[in-house]
């Protein structure tokens, strides 16, 4: 098991609901394959830095999560031939990003 | 030609010089650099969006690497832009 850590970003054709959906789907898809999500954060409609498929804004979420490597290629060509997703990114979290993660965490919840 | 050069001084006089640099990383002890805050790494472009080089910003080796890393993946993820114009 390692910690994983995916951020992807959804069309901004889609509305709020429709995004919150395709997102649970993602979330059922991971708890099925074996992975214990840590984190999860929806950062909602976004602009984009550049355009990506002549859009410029789109939804953007973020995953983190323990979970076997296998599962890492099944979600990454799931999001290959999703066409509600714009662009993924699945990073591996090494010892100092999970402490990173985690002080940033603890900070959330005092402040919450 | 001449004319710049009326004024002779003996003993250069003393520029400001940038104090010495130093490793932003190492001496905050930051050992984290995260892809997902772009506010914080476009102090590392300039403003047409490229790295700046070590001699400029006096980041360590070992930290210019993640720093490198980490824009690269906010660019993919269009936090960052490839390229741009007037950034700052």
């Amino acid at each position: 098991m390692n910690r994983y850590e995916t951020v992807f970003i959804l069309t901004p054709v889609l509305s709020d609901e429709q995004a919150k959906e395709a997102v649970q789907e993602y979330k059922k898809f991971l708890k099925k394959n074996g992975a214990k999500i840590q984190y999860e954060k929806f950062w909602g409609l976004r602009k984009l830095a550049y355009q990506i498929k002549k859009k410029s804004t789109g939804f953007y979420h973020l995953f983190e999560y323990n979970a076997p490597g296998e599962l890492i290629k099944k979600l990454e060509t799931d999001f290959k031939r999703d066409e509600r997703v714009l662009r993924f990114l699945t990073v591996k979290l090494e010892k100092h990003a999970i402490e990173y993660v985690e002080s940033r965490k603890d900070r959330k919840e005092k402040v919450a | 030609m001449a004319a710049q050069s009326d004024i002779r001084y003996l003993t250069p006089i003393d520029i400001e010089t940038s104090k010495t640099k130093y490793c932003r990383f190492k001496k905050m002890r930051i050992k984290y650099i995260d892809y997902k805050d772009p506010d914080f790494l476009f102090r590392f472009v300039n403003e047409q969006g490229k790295i700046l080089p070590r001699r400029v910003t006096g980041t360590s080796v070992k930290y210019q690497r993640k720093v490198a890393q980490a824009i690269k993946r906010a660019r993919h993820l269009a936090l960052m832009p490839y390229v741009g114009d007037l950034l700052k």
